[in-house]
């Protein structure tokens, strides 16, 4: 669940009070610009159990709770999904991200996907994962997982993953593979072939 | 005859590309398991002493903690670190901290940096470095935090907790479940530990 404060869990267990709460934070806003921090941070909370976008300059970031990102995990369209935990402080895991990009843009054809899940802390998605994201000019689909009950999610993710990061899950339908170290191009293509065949 | 070589090589690729794939991805299901029996090490501290479990002839078990200066997670956990060896220290558990990372890789991590770090901190624990990194894969840590609670009987020190400080690694106190404390706490009270083992993300040890 979320842990931000009690406000939060206030908030997700009454979802029908999200619209009300919504036009709270905009009358604090409004009315007085030193409570602006906490009210954008509740209307975040709030949209994060749907995973709605959360805007800023020209690079939007869909944030979820595991309950959220779960989805990525299960759909089962066809589709070859390529799963990658990492965070902008995992050295291993920013050496890796080209070979994820190189793949999604060769195979983007083939029916493959890829999906960047960033375990950034929240506090600097705007100031760290953000400008990493531009700077970079990753075209991958990048999400970021914000849950910190790791006990709770981990294991649902896979029951051998110990919690380090890189990790990767490579999927179609019911057919799934699990990594946890890092990666290097031919591998991961050699991977991915194999769900292809 | 040609296509066999072919296939031969394409083998042999494969199994390259394999080969190197293993190196990088740490071994799952090695290293101790609950109920284990964990070996002594002898590590130097930041003190330029060696420590070893033996040392510690009243000790009633261990906190044996992997982490490191560099890694963000781990960061986060220092206080509570610092706060877990003050409060079981002295009632017969105290911290012992060792730093598994490849300093080559990492030298933020190496004994200078070390030193600095425990000095700001105030470490009131031995923190210790994993030279050679012997240690943590007989361990089977495969990250930055990793605990590992250990206690000392007849047969030797076993392994009676293995996993995360606690349920947030964001605040301590938006924490729910404090694992390590309870687990402790059950020790002490000669009860059954409720959760042995539990998951959370922290940095790859850099090998």
């Amino acid at each position: 669940m979320l842990n931000y404060n009690i406000n939060s869990e206030v908030l997700i267990k009454f979802k029908a009070m999200k619209l009300k709460l919504l036009i709270v934070a905009i009358l604090i806003i409004t009315s007085c610009k030193h409570a602006h921090k906490t009210a954008t941070k509740s209307i975040d909370i709030a949209s994060k159990e749907a995973g709605k976008t959360i805007s800023s300059k020209d690079i939007k970031l869909e944030v979820y709770d595991y309950n959220g990102f779960k989805k990525f995990l299960n759909k089962k369209d066809g589709k070859v999904y390529i799963i990658n935990f990492w965070a902008t402080w995992c050295v291993p895991c920013v050496k890796e991200l080209p070979y994820f990009e190189k793949i999604n843009e060769q195979y983007s054809n083939k029916n493959v996907e890829v999906v960047l899940v960033s375990l950034d802390f929240p506090h600097l998605y705007e100031s760290k994962l953000k400008p990493f994201i531009k700077k970079k000019n990753l075209k991958s689909k990048v999400i970021a997982l914000d849950d910190a009950d790791m006990n709770s999610w981990i294991p649902k993710v896979n029951k051998d993953w110990s919690g380090a990061i890189p990790a990767t899950i490579i999927y179609k339908n019911d057919d799934s593979k699990f990594f946890e170290g890092s990666f290097t191009y031919e591998a991961l293509e050699t991977e991915v072939k194999h769900f292809l065949n | 005859m040609k296509k066999g070589v072919k296939i031969i090589s394409v083998a042999f690729i494969v199994l390259f590309i394999s080969a190197f794939t293993m190196y990088n991805t740490a071994p799952i299901g090695e290293g101790y398991k609950i109920g284990d029996i964990a070996e002594d090490f002898s590590l130097e501290n930041i003190d330029g002493n060696m420590v070893s479990l033996s040392d510690y002839k009243d000790a009633k078990g261990f906190i044996v903690t992997f982490t490191c200066n560099t890694c963000p997670y781990a960061v986060m956990y220092e206080d509570r670190i610092n706060d877990l060896n003050k409060k079981y220290a002295s009632k017969g558990f105290p911290v012992i901290a060792i730093m598994p990372n490849n300093t080559d890789v990492k030298p933020g991590d190496n004994m200078e940096a070390m030193k600095a770090r425990a000095k700001s901190k105030g470490f009131t624990f031995p923190y210790l470095l994993d030279k050679g990194q012997k240690v943590y894969p007989k361990f089977g840590a495969t990250k930055t935090p990793h605990i590992f609670l250990l206690q000392k009987t007849a047969k030797g020190h076993v392994v009676k907790y293995i996993g995360a400080i606690d349920d947030n690694y964001k605040s301590a106190s938006a924490v729910k479940t404090k694992y390590v404390e309870n687990a402790v706490d059950a020790l002490l009270e000669g009860k059954e530990i409720k959760k042995t083992e539990t998951k959370a993300i922290g940095c790859s040890i850099k090998v």
